[in-house]
């Protein structure tokens, strides 16, 4: 069966002959919305994106309007705005697309924010390794300036905005807001401590700031074009807009497609989007939004209520590819990263994986996440060293139940909600693991294979 | 003037007992004045510094009184008790601020198991190496973890390596297994010290404390880091594998380096002091002193100590020497050059053999470089106390030379020094020939030399007695170690002196029996002050007869000159 994509923040995006230059943006009708947007009060484009219910695209899922409305503006100290441009949870690869091959759409959904919180500055806090996508961004910026979209005066309309490109130097965790708010002030990308220290308060500076993700942003523009209510008309109520999945793993096409929220199920996106598994393989699991989304189990019902008091009963294909779907069953949309796993996967080295990533993006500075996530990293790679215990798959629980809801900042969660999920989904395989090293061991073999984590 | 009378009151409940804290106090200090013992595990905070959140030790429950969202009003229990919404994670005590109404639990379930984890997490990749550990036995790492750890070890990977016996600076030595990351001592250089020399590099389970590259912890509150270290990562130099801290008796004592008066502990076993640590004094030094003014316990064992009563040389006991002075005073024309060293209790009877014998009374100001924090300009520590009992009225000049022509003229013929080298202060040796030299001091100098009698007296680590700081705070100090043998204290030498002077049989004295002597004769004194029974944080006394006086203090970290002469010229409120 065939899906058509909504194609809203990707619109032109992959088009024959469609460049990331300003001439080309704006012979698709680009900057009118900014053009658009000067000429409205900034506290109607606010109410415009409150109505509109856009939720974060960074992972969170927390509504960008609302985020906008904690700002304080009494203290009276100048407001940032900080674009999240450090794309770095495993399995998401959307906002490099953006910045690759729309740079400009960008810059004209910040400006309309900028405009709408009446930002004194704007930054984009761009991941270290981006560095292709540093130079088209500077360009881009270049370009605007020199057509007047951002800098002095923006297009006669009184209010003066720039844009100042911020390039990390290699860190997971200056994803995380007050992490890359340190990291832009020039310190570690130590995440503070809330409260006192929420952005919309006290971010960079010490004055109030938002940040916000790129995907978001973007969906700012449109939100201007549109107006906020039909804005909320694509997708479901509390779902509104649409997501890019970025489809990764054992699936005949991975790549990123754009849908409407709750258009698509997790199945049609798996086997009629992205061309279904590689012949002969089943699905055995998958994790819907990012790494640290829980993983959901291929054989699984998914029972319960949604937020509208409706039932449901779902197996893994029928879930809805939407927030509170994802969120019903136990796992989350996050940053729309789906990783697909197919029967040939080791669910031991599969987490060894996943650990090995956040035991070395751990920034070391609260107790639980800093031991811990490196202790969950140390077991996992011994048991696919050949030196599993059956006890393991507890001891695993136990460690991530100890850090989950302890730390400074959310990669605590991150970090332990994937041992969590794979422990409670597929323990007998950890256990297995065990039981099939203890026996080879018995038989004299060597008790692993060689694998190599990437 | 105290701030606490300022802040308002609110009443928060600890354990379902209700508790009167000042609004916006945290909550581990909240707990603290909650009181019976009760206390909320942590290591990463400190009163003293900014809040850092990173140990997760001190996680409490927390919970607010119910509201309907819509009227705003209270929702209540069926007994009619606030309803109480508790928040599902547990939240660290350090950071939260006690809000009127807040509920807190400090032994729930949730609590116990949390800290359990934390404890287990900090253990991990520490060496366990408490045996050979200087912290062993003052370690927060070791005392928690009996009190909230598991008992056994779930962790059968290898431990972290990192770098051991790092030299940090010239007196602070470094093991990074044993740190715990919570970052006081970055913070302490940082906010305190202003030298922002300390910091973490790498990431993660890796991250190392050190310096920056090039530079030492050689500021000179490092060894405060040392103190302030709630495990053994950072240990002072000087007194690494020293002595088993439960080993030591701890004395309260006064740092005698300036006129700051900072507030210390002195460790000694067996007559041995074997480090000097600072005590908490809010008004003073918070929690803080000079590394400078951990040393000045060195010198009492030094060669050149005074270990004898002597007359022209010859060993003789304390009467007799006493018995010779008291024959140099009557004899006339004595000059007495006080010291701002001596104790309160001291200089009162300095002040009676001046007043008896007629005796012209100077002392020598000493000063040096202030620092601005717990280094003041004035190099001696009782100064106020000069001014207090009377001894001097005036402030003191750095040189004798006045004395030194009343020599030359032949109107001194003795000289009744006390802890001064005579030579070094504008009085050749050739005119103290001319003059009898009584000498009373602790070390041998070029004027004991040349003294007619000597009267060797006790440091500030062997006596009993009080000093005026800066800020006229009348502080007490006790005997740590005794001094050397045969010495007496210097009050009881000096009554040996007075007495007859006056033609009165020389009492036998305790040092509360001076204070019932000297308190009613002091204006700033309380007739009820007894040594016993005075604070010990110290009494603030009234300043008021000395705020014309140019004292050579500037801004430090608890004295502003000028605020002090506006707070203390004001008339007192009721």
């Amino acid at each position: 069966m065939e899906h058509k994509e909504t194609r809203l923040i990707f619109k032109h995006i992959d088009e024959p002959g469609y460049t990331n230059d300003i001439d080309c943006y704006m012979q698709h009708g680009g900057y009118e919305q900014l053009k658009k947007a000067v000429t409205m009060k900034p506290e109607d484009i606010c109410a415009e994106v409150l109505t509109s219910g856009v939720r974060g695209r960074g992972g969170a899922g927390f509504p960008a309007g609302m985020k906008w409305k904690f700002l304080d503006r009494k203290s009276g100290k100048p407001i940032y705005l900080i674009c999240n441009a450090d794309e770095s949870e495993p399995g998401t690869f959307k906002d490099r697309q953006i910045i690759h091959q729309d740079p400009h759409q960008l810059i004209e959904g910040m400006m309309c924010a900028a405009f709408a919180i009446q930002a004194k500055l704007a930054f984009i806090y761009i991941r270290g390794e981006f560095f292709q996508g540093y130079r088209i961004l500077e360009k881009a910026i270049e370009e605007a300036r020199s057509k007047n979209f951002l800098g002095d005066n923006i297009l006669g309309s009184g209010y003066s905005c720039d844009i100042i490109v911020h390039r990390g130097a290699g860190a997971y965790i200056c994803g995380e807001e007050t992490g890359l708010i340190e990291s832009l002030e020039g310190f570690r990308a130590n995440p503070r401590i809330k409260p006192p220290y929420f952005p919309a308060a006290l971010g960079a500076y010490q004055c109030p700031t938002i940040v916000n993700n790129v995907e978001t942003l973007c969906d700012v523009k449109h939100i201007v074009e549109m107006g906020g209510e039909a804005f909320a008309k694509i997708g479901t109520p509390g779902n509104t807009g649409t997501r890019i999945w970025c489809v990764s793993g054992h699936v005949q096409k991975p790549g990123y497609y754009e849908f409407a929220c709750a258009d698509i199920t997790l199945g049609q996106l798996i086997y009629d989007v992205c061309g279904g598994l590689k012949p002969g393989r089943k699905l055995k699991a998958v994790i819907p939004g990012g790494s640290s989304a829980k993983i959901l189990r291929a054989d699984e019902r998914f029972k319960g209520k949604l937020k509208d008091g409706s039932e449901f009963d779902w197996g893994i294909e029928d879930i809805p590819m939407d927030f509170d779907s994802l969120a019903a069953v136990g796992s989350m949309s996050g940053s729309g990263g789906v990783i697909v796993m197919d029967d040939t996967t080791d669910m031991v080295e599969a987490l060894a994986n996943i650990n090995y990533f956040y035991a070395h993006e751990s920034c070391g500075q609260c107790t639980p996440c800093r031991e811990g996530v490196p202790w969950m990293r140390k077991v996992t790679q011994r048991m696919v060293d050949g030196e599993a215990r059956e006890e393991d798959a507890d001891l695993l629980k136990s460690i991530a139940d100890q850090i989950a809801g302890r730390t400074i900042c959310a990669f605590g969660e991150a970090a332990s909600w994937p041992v969590q999920s794979f422990i409670a989904k597929f323990k007998d395989e950890f256990v297995e693991k065990a039981k099939e090293q203890a026996a080879r061991r018995k038989e004299g073999k060597a008790t692993a294979t060689e694998t190599t984590l990437i | 003037m105290k701030i606490e009378s300022i802040v308002e009151n609110i009443t928060i409940n600890i354990d379902g007992q209700d508790v009167d804290v000042p609004k916006g106090i945290n909550i581990i200090e909240a707990v603290k004045m909650a009181g019976k013992g009760k206390e909320v595990p942590h290591y990463c905070y400190h009163p003293k510094l900014s809040i850092a959140g990173n140990c997760r030790m001190c996680m409490v429950e927390m919970g607010m009184p119910m509201r309907d969202r819509t009227t705003g009003e209270a929702i209540l229990e069926e007994d009619g008790s606030p309803k109480i919404g508790w928040m599902p994670k547990p939240t660290i005590g350090c950071a939260t601020n006690a809000s009127p109404g807040m509920h807190i639990r400090t032994h729930s379930d949730m609590v116990k198991e949390s800290r359990n984890g934390v404890t287990e997490f900090l253990l991990i990749n520490h060496p366990l190496d408490c045996p050979i550990c200087d912290q062993a036995g003052e370690c927060r790492l070791q005392e928690f973890s009996a009190e909230h750890g598991r008992g056994y070890s779930r962790f059968i990977e290898d431990k972290n390596v990192k770098p051991k016996r790092t030299r940090l600076g010239p007196r602070v030595t470094l093991d990074d297994e044993r740190c715990i990351l919570c970052s006081r001592c970055v913070r302490f250089s940082k906010e305190i010290a202003n030298d922002d020399v300390l910091g973490f590099v790498d990431r993660g389970t890796y991250s190392t404390l050190t310096c920056y590259p090039g530079k030492e912890l050689a500021h000179n509150y490092s060894l405060n880091t040392v103190d302030i270290c709630p495990v053994g990562a950072l240990t002072s130099t000087d007194f690494r594998f020293k002595m088993r801290v439960w080993f030591l008796k701890r004395t309260h004592s006064i740092c005698t380096e300036s006129s700051i008066g900072a507030n210390t502990e002195i460790w000694s076993r067996e007559g041995k002091i074997y480090r000097i640590t600072p005590r908490r004094n809010d008004e003073v030094n918070d929690t803080w002193m000079t590394d400078s003014g951990r040393d000045l316990f060195k010198p009492i064992e030094s060669e050149d100590r005074l270990t004898h009563y002597t007359i022209e040389g010859v060993h003789t006991t304390c009467d007799e020497a006493a018995a010779s002075v008291v024959k140099l005073i009557q004899a006339g024309d004595v000059a007495l050059v006080g010291s701002a060293h001596s104790s309160v209790e001291e200089q009162f009877f300095y002040k009676q053999i001046a007043d008896r014998s007629g005796a012209k009374v100077s002392l020598v100001s000493h000063q040096g470089e202030g620092d601005g924090l717990l280094l003041s300009e004035d190099r001696s520590p009782n100064l106020r106390g000069a001014l207090v009992t009377g001894l001097i009225t005036d402030l003191p000049e750095a040189s004798l030379e006045t004395l030194a022509c009343e020599i030359n003229s032949g109107a001194v013929k003795t000289i009744f020094a006390v802890n001064e080298d005579l030579t070094e202060l504008g009085i050749s040796k050739e005119a103290l020939a001319k003059v009898n030299v009584i000498y009373v001091g602790t070390h041998a100098n070029a004027t004991s030399e040349v003294a007619s009698v000597v009267l060797p007296s006790l440091s500030v680590f062997e006596k009993d007695g009080t000093f005026i700081n800066q800020s006229f705070r009348l502080q007490r100090f006790k005997a740590a170690v005794p001094g050397p043998r045969g010495i007496e204290p210097d009050y009881t030498v000096l009554e040996k002196i007075a007495a007859p002077l006056s033609q009165e049989k020389p009492a036998s004295l305790t040092i509360d029996l001076v204070w019932e002597r000297m308190a009613p004769k002091i204006s700033q004194f309380d007739d009820s002050f007894r040594w016993r029974s005075l604070p010990d944080d110290g009494v603030a006394l009234n300043a008021s007869a000395f705020l014309d006086l140019d004292f050579v203090e500037t801004k430090n970290l608890k004295y502003d000159p000028a605020a002090f002469k506006e707070a203390h010229a004001a008339p007192v409120e009721a």
